[in-house]
């Protein structure tokens, strides 16, 4: 019921963060402390846990809803790998997913 | 030692105490005990996209209901608190269950107020939990004029939303102008005319007397004489702690559970975080938050404390609003005294004798988010950010 992330944290170090099935990643990624806040506590409204997926993992994702799109257009560190952690729902399919938390606005 | 862990309440600030015990290395029993039959939600969409329709029952669970297990959280649903025997240390349930803990979060949160003078007749809701989001969405299918007592962020929300949905739609707050406990009367302002901008009356400075119909809702009687025609009227006039399952505790009661800068209740290995917690926060002192941040952050601090990891507990406060196409953010708060200067069109900043308390902005995240530091560190207010 549980699988992993490996995760580039906001300190450089790149660590592997045991991630629940079903559980969106940004309360996983926020008790491992790796540098992601998530202020909105999951409401797609702060901004404040953006990931940069690797590109060999973002075909596996699902494509952003509006409310996520629509911030991801405002974040001024956006990359075409960035999505919200609290938007992504782990699962058996993402088990060992790549990514980075990006830098703050 | 702490071997059994209890935490009263499972809603945000609950279930972020209790994957933070476990993140922490806490390896104990640990029970959650919820007076709703429905497993955690997240109260937000409630009256933004899920009460206009546009959202899912399945996006507003927080967590699916297996990862508790995965955990080894013991999720027990419809489970209600009836009291606490602090001798003893143990938790009475509404169905006669014991449940002993060596330690014990209490996270009750907050219910809405309901007016003394105001009779309770059909067609007048408060919205704060899931239930009353469906019921409430279920009379707005049918088209009904609202009226919305209380101009906060729900019922400015809930304004918003119903407008959104084609409703007629009054707002009848007694401050000068809208949201302005939280945001201050200029701020407030703004967003008055945003509601107008969208055909909302919005009546400030005006207060409700009386109800009228007869089994069912059909207006309100303003204090200067006038009446506002209403088949749904929304009631959003503050809400309150729940702490009656504590009154014969002991345990210290004032507005909400009283704690230290820690969250730490006067009694050795009980804690309280959330919408149900008075603490003193070391910069603004003692103080109750009914947002979402800071439940998830005080329940992740109080779970801390209680493993012995305590620290003190000073956050910068986030709230941010959705209505109609505009996003609005606040850090810190206004407080009363605090003036508010403008450094944008539609970014504020609230100063009190020369330090920044709090900023807010209408579509300015990103300016908001900047001035976290200058709230943080209380500096003087910067000019302009351009
Ligand atoms: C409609 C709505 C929209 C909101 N929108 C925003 C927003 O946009 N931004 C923002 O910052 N905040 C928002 N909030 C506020 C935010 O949701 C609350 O601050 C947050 O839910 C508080 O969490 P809590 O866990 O402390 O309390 P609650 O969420 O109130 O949970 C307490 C839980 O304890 C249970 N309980 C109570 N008594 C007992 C008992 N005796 N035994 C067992 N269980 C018990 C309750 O049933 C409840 O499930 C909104 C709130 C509502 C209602
Ligand atoms: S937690 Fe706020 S946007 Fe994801």
């Amino acid at each position: 019921m549980t699988g992993q992330a490996h995760v580039t944290a906001a300190d450089g170090n790149t660590r592997t963060v045991p991630v629940r099935y079903g559980v969106k990643l940004m309360p996983e990624l926020r008790s491992a402390r790796v540098g992601v806040v998530g202020m909105c506590g999951g409401n797609a409204a702060c901004g404040t846990c953006h990931v940069y997926v690797s590109p060999s993992w973002l075909g596996a994702l699902k494509a952003p809803g509006t409310d996520e799109a629509d911030m991801l257009d405002e974040l001024e560190s956006r990359s075409p790998q960035s999505r919200l952690a609290c938007q992504i729902a782990f699962g058996p399919e993402l088990d060992g997913i790549e990514l980075a938390v990006a830098p703050h606005d | 030692m702490i071997e059994r862990i209890l935490i009263v309440g499972a809603s945000l600030a609950g279930v972020h105490a209790a994957e933070e015990l476990r993140a922490a290395g806490f390896e104990g029993e640990l029970t959650m005990l919820s007076a709703e039959t429905e497993p955690p939600y997240d109260r937000p969409p409630l009256s933004k996209r899920f009460l206009a329709g546009h959202c899912g029952e399945e996006e507003l669970s927080l967590r699916p209901v297996d990862s508790y297990a995965a955990l080894g959280i013991k999720l027990h649903l419809g489970a209600t608190a009836t009291g606490l025997d602090l001798g003893r240390r143990e938790v009475h349930t509404v169905d006669g269950t014991v449940h002993p803990f060596d330690g014990l979060v209490i996270a009750t949160g907050s219910r809405p107020r309901w007016p003394a003078a105001l009779p309770r007749l059909a067609g007048m809701h408060t919205l704060r939990t899931a239930a009353d989001a469906r019921r409430l969405a279920d009379e707005f299918a049918g088209s009904p004029r609202v009226a919305v007592l209380g101009g906060g962020f729900i019922g400015a929300e809930v304004a918003a939303t119903a407008r959104g949905l084609g409703l007629d739609v009054t707002i009848v707050e007694a401050a000068p102008t809208l949201m302005s406990r939280a945001l201050g009367p200029s701020f407030g302002d703004l967003l008055v005319r945003i509601h107008r901008d969208h055909g909302v009356d919005v009546r400030c400075g005006a207060a409700v007397v009386d109800v009228t119909g007869d089994i069912r809702v059909d207006g309100l009687m303003l204090a200067d004489g006038t009446r506002v025609d209403a088949d749904v009227v929304v009631v959003g006039v503050g809400n309150a702690p729940v702490t009656g399952w504590l009154a014969s505790s002991g345990l210290e009661l004032d507005d909400g559970v009283v704690c230290d800068e820690t969250c730490a209740t006067g009694v050795a290995g009980v804690v309280a975080a959330g919408d149900v917690a008075r603490w003193r926060h070391p910069r603004l002192g003692v103080t109750r938050s009914e947002h979402h941040s800071n439940a998830v952050e005080q329940g992740m601090a109080a779970a801390r404390t209680l493993l012995g990891q305590a620290a003190p507990y000073a956050p910068v406060g986030y709230v941010w609003s959705d209505q109609y196409e505009h996003k609005i953010h606040a850090l810190g708060s206004w407080q009363p005294g605090a003036e508010t200067r403008m450094i944008g069109p539609s970014l504020a900043c609230f100063v009190r004798e020369g330090q920044v308390v709090g900023a807010a902005g209408i579509d300015a995240r990103r300016e908001v988010m900047r001035l976290r530091k200058v709230i943080e560190q209380g500096e003087p207010c910067p000019v302009s950010t351009g």
